[in-house]
C-alpha cells in the first residue's frame, strides 16, 4: 500500500522542553532495559562456558576477570540495579500515588542514588567474599 | 465511538486489550526477588573455580531459580523491546522483521541458557 504524502503539522518534540529528573530518568530506564537485553548474552555464554570443558570455562573466566570484562559487570550491575528501582517507581506511580511535582522529583534522584549506592555495594560484598 | 460490542470485548483501539501491559507488569514484580536471587548467587561464585560453580549450579533450589529468572526476565525483556520497536520503527515492513528478530533472539538466548543449565544439572 502506497503511503500518502500530506503535510501535517507536528507536535512540539524533545528538543523543545527543559530538561527535567524524570524525564532523564525515563531515557535512562529505556536504555538500561535495552543494554540489559543484550546483556543477557554475556548470561547465556557464561552458562555455556559452565556446562563446557574446564578450558572453556577458563576462558570465560579470564574474560570477566579482565578489567574490561570488570568494567563490563560493573556496567550491568548498575543497569540492572537501576532498571529494577526504576520499576519500583513504577509500581508505585501504578497505585496512583507519587505524582506531585517535589514526589516525582524525589523518586527521580532517589532512584539514581540508590541504583549507585546498591552497585557498590553489591560490588563491596563481591569482592570481600572472593573466593 | 464505542458500540455496545466493542465495550463488552474491551479490547480498545489496538485489538488486543490490556494484556501486554498486564504481563510486562506481572514479569515485572516476579524479577524483582528472581534478580536480587540472581546478583546473590552471582556475587557467591565470583572468584571461584569450575568445580565450586558447577556444584552450586547443580543445587535443586539455585537451578530453580535461575530457571525461573531466565523465563520471567526473557519474557520482560521481549514484551519490553517490542514497544522500544513499536516506538521507533515505523515502516511496516521493518517493524515486521525487528519484532520477529527479537522474538527470535530471545527464543535463542532462552534456549542455550537453559539447555546449559540443564546439562550442568543432568548431563556432565
Amino acid at each position: 500500500m502506497a503511503e500518502t504524502k500530506i503535510q501535517r503539522p507536528l507536535s512540539p518534540h524533545l528538543s523543545i522542553y527543559r530538561l527535567t529528573p524524570t524525564m532523564v530518568m525515563s531515557i535512562v530506564h529505556r536504555i538500561t532495559g535495552a543494554a540489559l537485553y543484550f546483556g543477557t548474552l554475556l548470561l547465556a555464554w557464561w552458562l555455556l562456558s559452565v556446562a563446557g570443558p574446564a578450558g572453556q570455562f577458563e576462558f570465560a573466566n579470564s574474560f570477566f576477570a579482565s578489567w574490561f570484562g570488570q568494567f563490563v559487570l560493573f556496567g550491568y550491575t548498575w543497569a540492572l540495579l537501576h532498571h529494577m528501582l526504576g520499576g519500583i517507581r513504577h509500581f508505585i506511580w501504578d497505585t496512583g500515588a507519587g505524582f506531585e511535582a517535589h514526589e516525582r522529583q524525589f523518586l527521580a534522584i532517589a532512584t539514581l542514588v540508590g541504583s549507585v549506592t546498591l552497585t557498590i555495594v553489591v560490588w563491596l560484598f563481591a569482592y570481600f567474599l572472593r573466593g | 465511538m464505542r458500540t455496545p460490542l466493542s465495550k463488552v470485548r474491551g479490547l480498545g483501539a489496538a485489538h488486543s486489550g490490556t494484556g501486554h501491559f498486564w504481563l510486562q507488569r506481572l514479569t515485572a514484580v516476579a524479577n524483582v526477588p528472581l534478580v536480587i536471587a540472581f546478583l546473590i548467587i552471582i556475587v557467591s561464585l565470583a572468584g571461584r573455580g569450575h568445580a565450586a560453580v558447577i556444584g552450586k549450579l547443580a543445587n535443586p533450589l539455585v537451578a530453580v531459580i535461575i530457571l525461573a529468572g531466565l523465563i520471567s526476565i526473557l519474557t520482560h525483556m521481549r514484551i519490553g523491546m517490542q514497544v522500544i520497536i513499536e516506538d521507533y520503527v515505523h515502516s511496516e515492513g521493518r517493524k515486521v522483521v525487528a519484532v520477529m528478530a527479537n522474538t527470535l533472539f530471545t527464543f535463542a538466548v532462552g534456549l542455550v541458557a537453559i539447555y546449559a543449565l540443564l546439562k550442568i544439572n543432568f548431563g556432565l
